[in-house]
């Protein structure tokens, strides 16, 4: 025959060898996977090199921050201090506690509890929309303050302080225009990981209307697992952002 | 089923029992993660100089090293898959290192 | 049944042979059938025909590129058109053809069947990844229609974030999304060669062909998505005005470079590792031997995957990256060419005392091996500071990337296609027109490149429509060689396409070559393996096929 490969050893392929696992064949088995923890672990694999993808993504961000924080100091500590650390601590919370859930979230479901499942998915989501709540009161204060880069950034309240009633220091006005540089990275970065929050959310949405059919709490727990660990990589980019840009520089002189 | 024909470790990656870590887990890490976060903020307001951005720096690595081990299973999951995280880093600090090396050695002036 | 001596080709009875009456190609009926599918053979099939189409595309550019090029004056069109001409010559060949060129065809249709399993391991999102490539393609071509992109295929800020009023966005965003198309492609390939191998495939029993796609999809997934972020910005900087590459504002616009650089770099590695990969297979069966230091082969292919993340700047010695930098910078690219030449040699090793014979898919393989090795030692030459200074922005760098992405990569894609074509479709391609079409390229391309060389160090630059007098004898020799060129690859698109309805059958194994995928038949069926293989033996085994050749012929009789 001209399909079959001759198997060499055929002994093995028909002896009886004790099960340790009971391999139970669920109805999303793929038939190209030969076990469920081969697809299983090969989607997590996968997931964790479209992470991969991610860090590599951001980098190019991080990177620009590097270079600019060093080339411009004084110009992101004047732009660092004009984010609110209340709000940033508070989102960073938030974020944390929001990644906690879904954790548990995984949990539930590797332990078959559809409405602790549920209950985590909602929390998980409920605190994913307050980030982004709080996300839109602090950029709408920067589009107020005309802080957003472009035609309409306004450097007065960094050249001349005083005049706006604030107590820091003065800088120079070419340093102050560098201000824009900041601010630039600051919504980029943010935006683009408040843009992954979103589209996570998005996913949260189905993955609820799916469990809520008891979909992942009869043993297939991939999906759950592997946006967990999307989830949990959208809040290290977050744990990231909040040092380097809400808490440069904030010691008194 | 050909599964038990495995010298590569393909179908079964070091028979690992599937780990299910636990919400008592999860919540010290939970708690931690507040900790540090505290603690970097009020680290902020305290004049260390230099060290400023490197001890920012640490505690914001030592709590996504804490989100990736735990919150992510990667302690108990195969060789391959810490691998994986170990390489991303990597690359990641190819990125960074070589091209600071562009800006770093230019203020050393020409030959 | 034996091979006689000027070639291996063993075609069964043509009398009385038939292709199989159920394979991947028949299985299911429709065209719905195959814009869902998720057969890792349909849709490299897919893939074939679109890159095809876009090759045409980015060659008919070639073609009015060296048509301006015929007299020294401007007079064919005008400046920026010439500038258009040239950029989507670039963006098309290197993102909609060479990238994706032999992992999305051969890579797709060949890694699950040499590794003994039934499909890659995550079908819908290989389904996706070509989706996403035409998505990619489609904004690429509206940016052509709506007028075109002259900034090179580079993106060079701030020519593109500030100097230009075309399509910049456009194009910027088709290439991001084919990114996405390719690291898909990547992730599906390495999470298959880690966790889906048969039993008893080994790392070190895998064929050659695999190694290379692994090393070339490590590089996708960990380089692709910096071009990404590199492109959002340029995006996010012509649109909103962040500046993040922009001198007023405080910015560098070398930053773009180097992110832009640190994938596009290991993207030529991409683009040529799973061509090497093809190189190894057809070297090694039109030898009837194996490869010679299979290890070696193997971890030079990810060695060049590891260095190449390590030289980028060498694009940008002269662009104001500091002279410390571009010293280290230099030596490393010493130091990557290494692991090519390390396969050059072993292929070379390879054909020493083997039974050397010269069908079509070996003659693009010496077409490869020569090519490439000039190719890639004019790269050496690059990497050296001082030469560099000179040549760089000139047609040397022109001729050194077409000989190793036309003279290398583009042999091995045909050499493949080749090679694999009467085991994707039943059919054999006719040998004399395919030998005529192998050396017709070859010439053509000679004549295209070679004259590039002498023109980049008389000092012709690049990416100019007029040029000085005394360069047009080179210039014209280029075009003509371009013509020749163009009919060379005109006549597979011809013989391949009439092969399949009028081409002999090809049977399992027409080659007589090891691997898996002569082991069964040809076209293979959509689930591959009637039985998954136990693999015990090891790559390249002559000894062990002809063994199985012999049982076969003894049962029979």
């Amino acid at each position: 025959m001209d399909n079959t490969i001759v198997a060499t050893n055929p002994s093995t392929t028909e002896a009886a060898v004790a099960e340790e696992h009971a391999h139970i064949s669920l109805p999303q088995h793929r038939h190209h996977f030969e076990t469920e923890e081969q697809q299983r672990e090969a989607g997590t694999f996968g997931m964790w090199l479209f992470l991969l993808t991610e860090i590599m993504f951001f980098g190019g961000m991080f990177f620009a921050y590097l270079l600019y924080r060093n080339w411009y100091y004084d110009a992101f500590v004047v732009g660092s201090n004009q984010l609110s650390i209340p709000l940033g601590g508070t989102n960073t919370a938030v974020l944390i506690t929001s990644g906690f859930f879904m954790a548990l979230a995984v949990w539930a479901a590797e332990v078959r509890k559809r409405a602790l499942l549920m209950l985590f998915l909602v929390l998980t989501t409920v605190f994913g929309f307050v980030f982004l709540g709080i996300k839109y009161v602090e950029y709408h204060e920067k589009w107020e303050l005309h802080h957003i880069p472009g035609a309409h950034f306004d450097v007065s309240q960094f050249v001349n302080p005083k005049a706006y009633g604030l107590k820091e220091e003065p800088i120079a006005p070419d340093m102050a225009q560098k201000v824009q540089i900041y601010f630039s990275l600051y919504f980029a970065m943010t935006g683009m990981h408040a843009l992954h929050m979103i589209i996570g959310v998005g996913i949260l949405f189905w993955l609820m209307w799916r469990a809520q059919r008891g979909d992942f709490t009869s043993g297939y727990v991939a999906p759950i697992e592997n946006f967990a660990l999307y989830w949990h990589f959208v809040d290290i980019v977050w744990l990231f952002l909040f040092p380097l840009l809400y808490l440069i520089n904030r010691h008194p002189m | 089923m050909s599964e038990h024909q495995d010298p590569s470790n393909v179908t079964n990656p070091e028979h690992s029992e599937h780990h299910i870590v636990t919400p008592k887990v999860y919540a010290i890490v939970f708690v931690t993660l507040l900790f540090f976060t505290w603690l970097t903020v009020k680290a902020a307001f305290v004049n260390l100089g230099i060290l400023n951005p490197v001890i920012a720096l640490a505690i914001a690595s030592t709590k996504a090293v804490v989100v990736i081990l735990f919150f992510m299973h990667v302690k108990f999951q195969s060789k391959l898959i810490k691998m994986t995280v170990g390489a991303g880093f990597f690359t990641f600090l190819v990125l960074i290192t070589m091209t600071l090396s562009d800006y770093i050695s230019r203020a050393w002036g020409l030959w | 049944m034996s091979a006689t001596s000027s070639t291996i080709l063993n075609l069964p009875d043509q009398r009385t042979a038939s292709l199989p009456k159920r394979s991947y190609l028949n299985n299911e009926d429709g065209l719905m059938s195959w814009l869902l599918t998720g057969d890792h053979k349909r849709i490299a099939i897919l893939y074939l025909i679109s890159i095809t189409l876009f090759f045409f595309i980015g060659g008919a550019f070639a073609g009015l590129i060296r048509l301006e090029l015929l007299t020294p004056q401007p007079d064919l069109v005008a400046s920026d058109t010439y500038n258009k001409l040239f950029s989507m010559h670039g963006i098309i060949m290197v993102f909609f053809f060479l990238v994706p060129s032999v992992p999305a065809t051969l890579g797709n249709f060949l890694i699950p069947i040499m590794l003994g399993t039934k499909d890659l391991a995550f079908p819908k999102v290989n389904l996706l990844s070509w989706y996403l490539y035409w998505i990619g393609g489609i904004f690429t071509l509206t940016a052509l229609v709506l007028g075109g992109v002259d900034t090179g295929w580079t993106f060079t800020t701030p020519l593109s974030t500030h100097y230009l009023n075309t399509h910049v966005v456009t194009a910027a965003m088709g290439v991001f999304i084919a990114g996405f198309s390719s690291i898909f492609t990547g992730l599906n390939f390495i999470v298959t060669i880690h966790r889906m191998r048969a039993p008893g495939m080994t790392w070190f029993r895998m064929p050659l062909f695999v190694w290379s796609h692994y090393a070339a999809s490590i590089l996708m997934v960990l380089g692709t998505p910096v071009l990404a972020i590199t492109l959002v910005l340029v995006a996010l900087e012509r649109t909103i005005g962040i500046g993040v590459f922009d001198p007023t504002k405080g910015g560098d616009p070398l930053l773009f470079q180097h992110l832009f650089w640190f994938y596009s770099h290991p993207a030529v590695y991409i683009m040529i590792l799973p061509g090497m990969g093809v190189i190894s297979e057809v070297v090694s069966t039109f030898s009837r031997k194996r490869v010679f230091g299979y290890t070696a082969v193997a971890f030079s292919s990810v060695a060049i995957a590891l260095f190449g993340f390590f030289v980028w700047a060498h694009h940008m010695f002269i662009m104001g990256v500091s002279n410390y930098s571009a010293l280290v910078f230099s030596l490393l690219t010493m130091l990557v060419a290494v692991p090519s030449a390390i396969k050059i040699f072993n292929w070379s090793f390879t054909l020493q005392k083997g039974s050397i014979t010269f069908e079509t898919p070996m003659l693009y393989a010496f077409g490869f091996m020569g090519l490439f090795t000039i190719g890639g030692m004019t790269g050496v030459f690059l990497g050296a500071l001082g030469m560099d200074i000179h040549l760089t922005e000139t047609y040397f760098i022109v001729a050194h990337f077409h000989f190793v992405m036309v003279g290398g990569m583009l042999m091995a894609f045909l050499s493949g296609i080749h090679f694999w074509w009467p085991k994707m479709t039943g059919r054999m391609y006719p040998e004399s027109l395919s030998k005529l079409a192998a050396v017709t390229t070859f010439i053509g391309f000679n004549l295209t490149f070679l004259p590039q060389f002498i023109l980049g160090y008389l000092g012709m630059p690049r990416r100019y429509h007029a040029y000085p007098p005394e360069f047009q004898v080179l210039n014209v020799l280029s075009t003509a060689g371009a013509t020749v060129l163009g009919v060379g690859y005109m006549l597979p698109l011809l013989y391949l396409a009439w092969s399949l309805k009028y081409g002999a059958i090809a049977g399992n194994n027409p080659w007589q070559a090891t691997g898996l995928e002569w082991q069964i038949q040809s076209p293979p069926l959509t689930e591959n393996f009637i039985e998954i293989p136990i693999v015990d033996y090891e790559a390249y085994d002559y000894e062990w096929l002809a063994k199985k050749m012999e049982q076969e012929v003894t049962t029979v009789g």
